[in-house]
């Protein structure tokens, strides 16, 4: 293919002096769905498939990604674009390290730290609570979560509308849900950043914080990974984008021939 | 496709070696058990955090709210005095049935949950698994510490029951501290076991509540432990007689009730110890390391 050509060449050149954080060697995915109770779900046919260890007969393998190769660099901030059901989700994922790819390898540097839309933390504490609980998992010290809570808070916009911080995530709006986790999340230095459309729940004004966070934690020797279908958002936030569709690299490249050859063939 | 085989094509070398040279590892490696272990340490304070906030999260949904730590053991108390004491008032010959039946109850439970609540110890955090990386050993600990807090809170209860019911005070209520702790041992164990079974089987919630009920029956809660001796053959009643909770219910019921021992507790309190720090052991260390083995598995799928 001759897309695949020019955005070899530049990584080739770029890895003079640069450290690559993921490296993806031709990786596969194949993941099982549970299509849901079809029958056979008494506690008898449940011991039984206990004992002799097969797995329900309503499982279908899906292979999401299909050999994808490319190695990301510090300092980058890598647009995934394509349609839905393009393996986008999943390959994030196995960069995450929390879906075992098929065939080939994802080598990180460090742990990567996936932030998804759908990412809960404790829906019945209150605001507050989950910005310390969440710090605390993330491995900061106590005294360190003491100290950035106040900022974190104030980053996620939750108490512009009154004293939101004090009340149960589960009364939050979903885009206050989601802000405050990206909030989270963005609060400690990630060599590897994983962004799966958690940027799209937010307002405008929130939008645009976030992507300048996510500027930031760029400049700061991370790498990031953003997952959008607003190509716009893309375009602001990443120089590389990958492009794939139906599981395979479409293309590799810098931001704008990528988007334009996107936006093109729709 | 150039895709595939391609690596780097200026200096030849492939991906995998590119990775190696800059020290970048396999994602989602289970690091050794030394390096999981102090990993696990360092999240102490993560641990400690989440169970305060799930206990205070527990009743949030009710007027009562924190009074239900208290309420419900004596709710249970209440129920198991009105059954037994009221209205088939037979105290199958042990004296003080009612404190009897309460601390085998309360020891029972504390276990109980530990097995039941482990099963979705994963499974009911995928979001935060998936969300961020930390030792998910950190999860099932959390689980046995907030039922720790709630143990405790039975155990004022329970206390109350003992002394109402006639029982002195003797030297030998320190003994139930070590017994709680090599218990707490043991279901932390359990508890890994369950969480590691119950991320992969997620039939074994529906199953459970067999097992348990099976359990319940084989731990001599509701009767004297002296029954399985006069009713089954020897090796059986031997074999009863080790399992881990009616051995940490006897030596709750040596600690607290003066009336019981030596008559009613199967077993000498020295084997009691014995059997008891053998299954701590064995549950703690044989829990942890089987947890650690499927460490990369949690959340996957």
């Amino acid at each position: 293919m001759a897309d695949q050509t020019q955005p070899a060449g530049n990584a080739a050149v770029a890895d003079a002096g640069r450290v690559p954080t993921v490296v993806v060697d031709d990786v596969h995915v194949i993941y099982k769905i549970h299509k849901g109770a079809t029958g056979g779900t008494s506690p008898v046919a449940a011991l039984k498939r206990i004992v002799s260890r097969t797995n329900a007969p309503n499982i279908r393998e899906v292979h999401a990604v299909k050999g994808v190769s490319f190695t990301a660099y510090q300092g980058e901030a890598i647009g995934l674009i394509g349609s839905n059901g393009s393996g986008k989700s999943t390959l994030l994922r196995a960069v995450a390290g929390l879906l075992p790819p098929a065939r080939g390898a994802v080598y990180t540097l460090g742990q990567p730290s996936l932030l998804g839309v759908n990412a809960a933390l404790l829906n019945d504490l209150s605001g507050e609570r989950n910005v310390v609980l969440g710090c605390l998992a993330m491995g900061m010290s106590p005294e360190e979560v003491k100290r950035l809570a106040p900022e974190i808070i104030e980053f996620s916009g939750i108490n512009e509308r009154g004293d939101f911080a004090s009340l149960p995530m589960r009364t939050y709006s979903s885009g206050m849900g989601a802000r405050l986790r990206f909030a989270i999340s963005s609060a400690k230095k990630h060599d590897v950043l994983l962004i799966d459309e958690a940027l799209a729940t937010g307002d405008r004004k929130f939008r645009a914080r976030s992507e300048q966070r996510v500027r930031e934690l760029r400049d700061s020797a991370g790498t990031v990974f953003l997952v959008s279908h607003s190509i716009s958002s893309i375009r602001d936030t990443c120089e590389r984008t990958i492009w794939l569709e139906s599981g395979v690299l479409r293309m590799d490249g810098p931001t704008d021939e990528v988007c334009d050859a996107y936006e093109g063939q729709k | 496709m150039a895709n595939t085989a391609v690596a780097d094509p200026n200096s030849g070398v492939t991906r995998a070696q590119l990775a190696q040279r800059h020290g970048l590892r396999i994602a989602g490696e289970r690091p050794p058990l030394a390096e999981y272990t102090r990993k696990l340490w360092a999240y102490r304070h993560f641990m400690t955090a989440y169970s305060r906030a799930k206990v205070a999260s527990s009743f949030s949904n009710t007027q009562l709210g924190q009074l239900w730590q208290v309420l419900t053991p004596l709710t249970n108390a209440a129920v198991y005095y009105l059954i037994f004491g009221v209205i088939i008032s037979q105290n199958r010959n042990v004296p003080n049935f009612i404190a009897y039946l309460c601390t085998g109850v309360f020891i029972f439970t504390f276990t109980q949950s530990a097995a039941l609540q482990g099963t979705s110890a994963i499974t009911g955090n995928l979001g935060l698994i998936r969300a961020l990386q930390f030792p998910r050993a950190a999860l099932p600990i959390t689980v046995t510490l907030v039922q720790f807090q709630q143990l405790l809170m039975s155990m004022v209860v329970l206390a109350g029951i003992v002394l109402f019911t006639g029982e002195p005070i003797t030297f030998r209520w320190l003994l139930i501290a070590p017994a709680l702790v090599l218990q707490s041992i043991f279901n932390v164990g359990l508890t890994m076991i369950m969480a590691r079974i119950g991320s992969k089987v997620t039939d074994l919630k529906q199953v459970m509540p067999f097992v348990l009920r099976t359990w319940l029956y084989g731990s001599g809660v509701l009767y004297s432990v002296k029954l399985f001796e006069d009713r089954l053959p020897g090796w059986a009643a031997t074999a009863l007689e080790s399992n881990p909770i009616l051995v940490y219910i006897e030596l709750a019921r040596y600690a607290l009730l003066d009336s019981a021992y030596p008559e009613h507790i199967a077993s000498s309190p020295l084997r009691l110890w014995t059997l008891a720090v053998t299954w701590a052991v064995a549950f703690g260390l044989g829990g942890f390391v089987y947890f650690w083995r499927g460490e990369e598995e949690y959340g996957r799928g």
